[in-house]
């Protein structure tokens, strides 16, 4: 039992840090049509920029550290996107193949600059000694890191759920995801709600930077691209502009790597992953949740 | 087109080409100010480029005026905010939007907001605030089209493309009706295929065939003369 409960919170947490790169993935395709191959290097800068803001405060208090490390990988991470869409993807509107390129090549060319500037081998971070203590839950011991992460995911998912009901930039958004032509021609800028939600992924990719330290203990370069494979996986099984449908995908998927990978081997659980989406896609191509951006 | 009257939409050699074919050759004629004006033609002559064209959703060349203001250089939204409505032919309401999300998307800062109007014309679109856009049937999509259209004061001409297709007669009755109504307080340049509704609601009328204008006058003079009707309509307007 006690390992189920170790397997199930485990597995929430690392679809927690999947539905916050996949969030900002799934609105980029839904409303712009952009596969943002550069979404992990959003990731990885973010990490590097927590990791190097907590080391900044070294001799406070860990918590000011890891508040810090949060809010500043957060902002660059929105920084970074924001930049990203206006000089990068903004002048090749309507060009789907040089937006992938462009793409890959930020995520290709940030990857090098941080193995370049860090190096390849990962580093180890600083946590407040809660988060590197755990918690009983029915006889299982749980690294508390999980729920800080498990929290944190739920509070963006409601965030995210909000700005898209209930205000008129999210309403913009629900609207351009479906035909973003007609929302241009009932007088919006649909270009500033592009931006915006460039931002807004960016700021999710990055606290899910900050967020997989604080999981794994550890930083390392190749994580933003290896954390990217599994949201697109993510994007694409929830329905590609869903955030729903993100977060559903998100704990199905955190759920099946971490049983699969326990009680079969190492490996089968993300094996089972990728045949979930090939089910998805002849079954329901459209994912769990497509067309439905909240 | 009347001499002396006052033009609200100057279209001059609008070309319009997707990919190697060349839809629009280099339209030209005007709008005048209030009640409206149709753009009629037969089937796949261009209608539809035209008025997509003139709000900048597709890649032209040519230019564009609206009270002498060209909007030929501007993009969708700014053509849209200096006051040009727009009912596509697919209605194209936002299936996953409520009714009054789609209405309160539309709103415009700096507008008046004719709500009283609109539900004057479809209460249904009050009494059905909260549903999805989606669930609504074909008619009542058509009607909350016309009103994100109509909701906006600003709109000094509205481009509506056919209204009427493919609804019931009741229903195309009731968008006739509406559409009267709006000419009262804005200016309408209409694509329509059902010359009955047309003969009704027009009173100028510019022809297109083959990407270009081949009649432009009152509608009277095209649809009384059998052989003018016949020439540019390709129909006999006896039976309308």
């Amino acid at each position: 039992m006690s390992t189920i409960v170790l397997l199930i919170v485990t597995g929430l947490g690392l679809g927690a840090l999947y539905f916050l790169v996949a969030a900002g993935l799934s609105l980029i395709w839904g409303l712009m049509r952009v596969l943002n191959f550069a979404h992990g290097a959003f990731f990885t800068v973010a990490a590097y920029t927590g990791f190097f803001a907590a080391a900044a405060l070294a001799g406070t208090s860990p918590w000011v550290g890891w508040f810090a490390s949060l809010v500043a990988g957060t902002f660059v991470g929105a920084v970074f996107a924001t930049l990203t869409e206006i000089a990068l993807i903004r002048p090749l509107y309507r060009r789907p193949v040089g937006q992938v390129l462009v793409t890959v090549g930020l995520a290709l060319a940030t990857l090098a600059l941080v193995e370049g500037a860090f190096g390849a081998d990962p580093r180890q971070v600083t946590v407040p000694p809660w988060m590197g203590a755990t918690t009983s839950m029915l006889g299982a011991a749980i690294p508390n890191t999980r729920f800080v992460v498990i929290v944190l995911a739920a509070l963006v998912l409601f965030g995210l759920l909000f700005f898209l009901r209930r205000t008129r930039y999210g309403l913009i958004v629900r609207a351009g995801v479906e035909n973003r032509d007609m929302v241009s021609a009932l007088g919006i800028d649909v270009q500033r709600a592009f931006t915006l939600v460039f931002a807004i992924g960016g700021a999710a990719a990055g606290l899910a930077g900050v967020l997989a330290a604080t999981y794994y203990g550890t930083i390392d370069p190749g994580r933003g691209t290896a954390m990217l494979i599994s949201a697109f996986i993510v994007v694409v099984i929830g329905g590609l502009g869903s955030i729903a449908g993100s977060a559903l995908a998100a704990v199905l998927v955190g759920l099946l790597q971490q049983f699969l990978n326990f009680y079969a081997a190492a490996g089968v659980g993300d094996f089972a992953v990728v045949l979930l989406l090939a089910v998805v896609l002849l079954v329901r191509p459209g994912g769990l949740l497509g067309g439905k951006s909240a | 087109m009347n001499a002396g009257a006052e033009v609200l939409l100057r279209v001059e050699n609008l070309r319009v080409s997707i990919g190697e074919s060349q839809i629009l050759g280099g339209v030209s004629f005007g709008v005048r100010q209030g009640g409206i004006t149709g753009l009629l033609g037969r089937n796949g002559v261009g209608k539809t480029t035209t008025l997509r064209g003139i709000l900048g959703l597709l890649p032209r060349t040519g230019t564009v005026t609206l009270a002498g203001e060209s909007l030929t250089a501007l993009p969708v939204h700014e053509i849209v905010r200096r006051g040009v409505g727009y009912v596509p032919e697919d209605r194209d309401v936002f299936a996953g939007l409520t009714i009054e999300e789609n209405l309160r998307l539309t709103e415009r800062a700096g507008s008046e907001h004719r709500y009283p109007l609109v539900y004057e014309l479809f209460p249904e679109l009050r009494d059905r605030a909260a549903q999805l856009a989606g669930t609504l049937s074909g008619g009542q999509q058509q009607m909350l089209s016309l009103a994100r259209a109509l909701l906006n004061a600003s709109n000094r001409i509205l481009l509506i493309d056919e209204p009427t297709k493919g609804l019931s007669p009741v229903v195309v009755k009731r968008v006739a009706e509406a559409l009267q109504r709006a000419a009262e307080v804005t200016t309408i340049l209409l694509v329509e295929q059902n010359l009955a509704v047309a003969r009704h609601l027009v009173r100028d009328v510019v022809v297109l065939d083959q990407g270009l204008v081949t009649f432009a006058g009152d509608i009277a003079e095209l649809i009384d003369d059998p052989a003018l009707a016949r020439r540019h309509l390709g129909l006999s307007a006896a039976g309308h």
